[in-house]
């Protein structure tokens, strides 16, 4: 039986994770190991007049302290960004530098200022606080539309009103107005869709190994994205040639995007390492992940959503401040724009759309990707303006939805979604999903109990949002157009041995997403031999070619693709070798189940015998190079287009104002499946991180810059107790463009859960005239405005 | 300044010299090399690196290597017998209660404490025995579930003893 695909098959990885024998970047000791501190900046914008490292430097078992001082004489760049936005004139955006270590000044909490190598990480952390820096603290500014207003503090001088770029997407302006001029209602919100942080629970962690005797260097980094880092690191920071690196990215303990990005750590202690000729191993503590590791959402919108009187809409209208914090982290441009802009359109057949979006710098960390990206964000808004306009026009919300879904289409037969925005959707049957998940929550009876729950003084709430995303990250020549610095292909390498067995070498990378497992499925099927015959390697820019990570839920659509064509190319090349040995031609062989047979005969020859002949080449077709080992590119020829229905259901207490969400409903569409309890995984997982928007998490930046809840005693993680069992279900509109029809699952559950919490917690708080309240709900914030 | 310790740790004896100051959860993974005990914060509320210390749940990341000095500890890496995986193990493996993995030992370890407790938990207490735990990946839905399957098989084997 090789039959894998769309089998719940248990994962391949999970034996060495629960048997402890998982590798992390932190478990690596290697021998004459180093251990790094990094003096931070307690201060949010702060000049610094001197930094002193004598005493450091004294204390025994210290081996270095380096300095931003070091860093800038040594010449080499800060940290690149990846992508670029300009103004609305054509101006290039505004690119700061951002060194490793700063000099100068530091420009948020957490700013890099020295790092110390020492014998032990202990006499690193001490040392680290001897090291004397003088600061003479400025005014910051930690909000990014207050960051835009005449006399706030400047993060860059060479940045008026801390603009980055100001950005527009969809029709001109001056129509969407018209369009919203007729328009019988509009609704308006304006909120803040608040900073969260990701959160991995394996801290960020490298270690940078600078072997002498043959001038090479080893990053080990808790990375989703090893082959950019290496890329980034060498050709635009340290200037050292590609071919002298490796990136090691092994079992990484979770990104969520925080991940992706190539940070100045990695940089530090391959530089470090350089100097000393010793291996030097960077570790974060908790503390330190929260102000370092980039953050995720932070936008303060204004949005308007006009209706004809049936409820049909007419127009929406965007504005957006998106916090990017005090530099460029590698995707940060992309997200508030070309990531969010584009998802305006939604699920509706909105005719004219307009987002503005204004890009901004703060005296806070970095924010970029985060589960989502910009999606939520813009997720968010649309659903959010959905329930709200429900209320306010006394329309059933899922009426409304209905009134306006774009029809089904296949993407085949019917031509896929042509959007205001410029995406075209591939495939889509906004209502199917919709339906399945009204049945499932038992629409009607609900709101029966939820009239009776009132009279009793119980405030239960029910909250919708359908959703579609843009997944399988990117056509690179379309990303290209707007602003990527990078392609976004993938590629796969399968290397057939002379036994028969399969390694895969992918440009992908797991950290929990299951790849060692799926995409051995799909290699096992589509070759007809059992998966313990597959072996999946990832995360070694040392074995995989190339390759762009794991982001954007692109593993599967992109890198399974780039996986599929080679083993297109191996069966293509073993069926010349098959039909040599059965001395038939190549026309008359069918492939299935690990073999080729003449077809309408029994004469066959195994996959293993192919594979043996390729590399026994004794007696092989004229002409055939030996060996059976194909490796491929894939570029996406558009993004896929997952989408679904997502439906909580609240309980508000009136005497504390606590809501607890009674049940979850998510019905999702990511196209083909090919292992449904990894796809479940995935939305559960990403459900998790949504709810925890909507009711718990929050960064909060006070106004001198100062990030007062950094850490777990303060930022309110989703624990077990806090969240129900999840109801979900699924439907399948494959994806027409890509070879597996898969769309992507990975930020599905976060993308769509959020609005749906919120929209439950409005719908309960109704009979108070509440219409709007910020995340996250917290007891007090419920209990105030029912109070007020 | 060095205090000698004897500890067991999965069944084997250890005396070293740590420093009084050294976490035992620095202990495992820098001495003894047994790093499937994870460190995830540094205000003891994430639980990765829970183990058990004379049969009781404790986050390792909370107590020094001395105050283990005479203790039986057991960690991740002593939960199979022989090869043959704890229920708990399994479970994870069977209901998908793990993604990333880093959580995982720690997720087990917290487990087994509850399953010796409770044998027979419900949803509700399986979640609040977990709420020192943190998982970013799994959104708890499989890990309550991994519980569960332990919980029965362990009643099963009972049984049939
Ligand atoms: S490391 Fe987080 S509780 Fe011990
Ligand atoms: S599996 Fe990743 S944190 Fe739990």
């Amino acid at each position: 039986m090789t039959n894998y695909i769309g089998k719940a098959v248990k994962r391949v990885e999970d034996k060495r994770f629960i048997t402890g024998k998982g590798r992390y970047t932190d478990d690596i000791i290697l021998p004459g190991m180093t251990h790094a501190y990094i003096v931070r900046s307690p201060y949010a914008h702060a000049r610094i007049s001197s930094v002193d490292t004598s005493a450091a430097e004294a204390i025994e078992g210290v081996v270095k302290v380096f300095t931003g001082k070091d860093i800038a004489e040594s010449g080499i760049n800060g940290i690149p960004t990846g992508w670029q936005v300009n103004f609305k004139n054509g101006d290039t955006m505004k690119e700061p530098p951002h060194p490793l270590l700063v000099s100068d000044k530091a420009r948020y909490m957490g700013d890099a200022v020295a790092i110390v190598i020492a014998e032990s990480r202990e006499i690193a952390r001490d040392a680290g606080d001897m090291v004397e820096v003088e600061y003479e603290e400025l005014p910051a500014v930690a909000d990014a539309k207050k960051a835009t207003e005449a006399g706030a503090p400047l993060v860059h001088d060479d940045a008026p009103n801390n603009m980055c770029f100001d950005w527009e997407l969809g029709n001109p302006k001056a129509e969407v107005d018209e369009a919203m001029s007729k328009a019988h209602h509009i609704t308006t919100l304006e909120f803040v869709n608040q900073r969260v942080i990701p959160n991995a629970i394996e801290p960020r962690s490298a270690i940078g190994h600078f072997e002498e005797s043959s001038d090479k260097y080893t990053l080990y980094t808790t990375s989703q994205n090893p082959h950019l880092t290496r890329l980034l690191m060498c050709a635009f920071v340290l200037g050292i040639p590609e071919h002298k690196v490796r990136v090691v990215a092994p079992d990484v303990g979770g990104g969520f995007g925080s991940k992706i990005f190539h940070y100045a750590e990695e940089a530090l202690v391959i530089w470090c390492s350089q100097r000393l000729k010793r291996p030097v191993k960077w570790t974060a503590d908790r503390s330190e992940a929260f102000m370092t590791d980039a953050h995720g959402r932070d936008h303060v919108t204004k949005a308007e959503m006009g209706f004809d009187k049936d409820g049909k809409i007419m127009g929406l209208r965007v504005k957006t401040y998106a916090n990017l914090g005090a530099y460029l982290s590698t995707f940060a441009p992309c997200v508030p724009t070309w990531l969010h802009g584009t998802l305006m359109q939604g699920l509706y057949t909105t005719p004219k759309i307009n987002v503005d979006v204004t890009g901004v710098f703060t005296h806070t960390v970095m924010v970029d990707a985060y589960r989502g990206a910009g999606r939520p964000e813009a997720t968010y808004l649309l659903e959010r303006l959905m329930d709200t306009a429900a209320l306010e026009m006394k329309i059933d919300p899922a009426e409304l939805r209905r009134k306006n879904f774009i029809p089904a289409f296949d993407g085949v037969k019917q031509a896929g979604y042509q959007t205001q925005v410029a995406l075209q959707y591939d495939s889509g049957n906004y209502q199917g999903v919709l339906k399945r998940a009204l049945e499932m929550v038992g629409y009607e009876k609900f709101r029966e109990e939820q009239k009776a729950a009132r009279k009793d003084g119980k405030l239960l709430g029910i909250g919708f949002s359908t959703y579609i995303e843009a997944c399988g990250i990117a056509p690179s020549a379309v990303v290209g157009a707007l602003g990527a610095r990078a392609g976004l292909y993938e590629v796969g390498q399968v290397r057939v041995q002379p036994t028969g067995k399969v390694s895969v070498y992918t440009g992908s990378h797991s950290h929990g997403q299951g790849h060692e497992t799926t995409f051995a499925q799909v290699v096992a099927d589509r070759l007809g031999i059992p998966m313990d015959d597959v072996e999946i390697i990832h995360g070694d820019s040392e074995s995989v070619a190339f390759g762009m990570g794991t982001y954007g839920s692109r593993s599967l659509a992109v890198g399974g693709s780039a996986i599929v064509k080679s083993l297109d190319k191996i069966i293509e090349k073993g069926a010349k070798i098959a039909a040599h040995k059965l001395e038939a031609s190549e026309e008359d062989l069918e492939f299935a189940e690990g073999k080729w047979t003449v077809k309408g005969t029994d004469k066959s020859v195994g996959f293993g015998d192919v594979a043996l002949t390729a590399y026994v080449p004794h007696n092989y077709p004229a002409g055939l190079e030996p060996g059976l080992d194909f490796s491929s590119f894939y570029d996406p020829a558009n993004f896929t287009y997952p989408f679904g229905a997502h439906i909580a259901i609240v309980e508000v207490d009136q005497d504390t104002g606590k809501v607890s969400l009674k049940r979850f409903i998510a019905v999702d569409d990511v196209g083909n499946v090919i292992n449904p309890m990894i796809v479940d995984g995935q939305i559960h997982g990403g459900l998790a991180q949504g709810i925890g928007q909507a009711l718990l998490e929050g960064a909060v930046y006070d106004e001198n810059g100062q990030l007062i809840n950094g850490s777990y005693m303060d930022y309110t993680m989703p624990r077990a107790d806090d969240l129900p069992s999840f109801e979900i279900d699924r439907q399948v509109t494959p994806c027409p463009h890509n070879p597996l029809g898969v769309k992507g699952a990975g930020e599905a559950g976060t993308i769509g859960s959020t609005p749906a919490v919120v929209n439950a917690v409005m719908d309960a708080l109704s009979p108070f005239g509440i219409k709007n309240l910020e995340m996250p709900l917290t007891p007090e914030r419920v209990w105030r405005a029912m109070n007020s | 300044m060095a205090t000698t310790i004897q500890v067991t740790v999965n069944g084997k004896a250890y005396s070293h010299d740590v420093d009084p100051r050294t976490l035992l959860v620095q202990y495992l993974r820098d001495v003894l090399g047994l790093t499937g005990t994870h460190v995830g914060c540094d205000t003891s509320n994430c639980g990765a690196c829970t183990i058990l210390v004379d049969g009781k749940a404790v986050k390792s990341c909370t107590m020094l290597a001395v105050q283990a000095d005479g203790s039986e500890v057991k960690t991740i890496e002593g939960m199979a017998d022989n090869g043959t995986l704890h229920p708990l193990q399994e479970g994870f493996r069977e209901e998908h209660g793990l993604q990333c993995g880093f959580c995982t030992p720690g997720m087990i370890m917290t487990s087994a404490d509850l399953l010796e407790r409770n044998p027979n938990p419900t949803e509700h207490e399986i979640r609040e025995a977990l709420e020192g735990n943190f998982c970013r990946c799994t959104g708890y839905h499989n890990i309550v579930k991994s519980v569960q399957y332990a919980a029965k098989k362990i009643s099963n084997q009972e049984k049939v003893a």
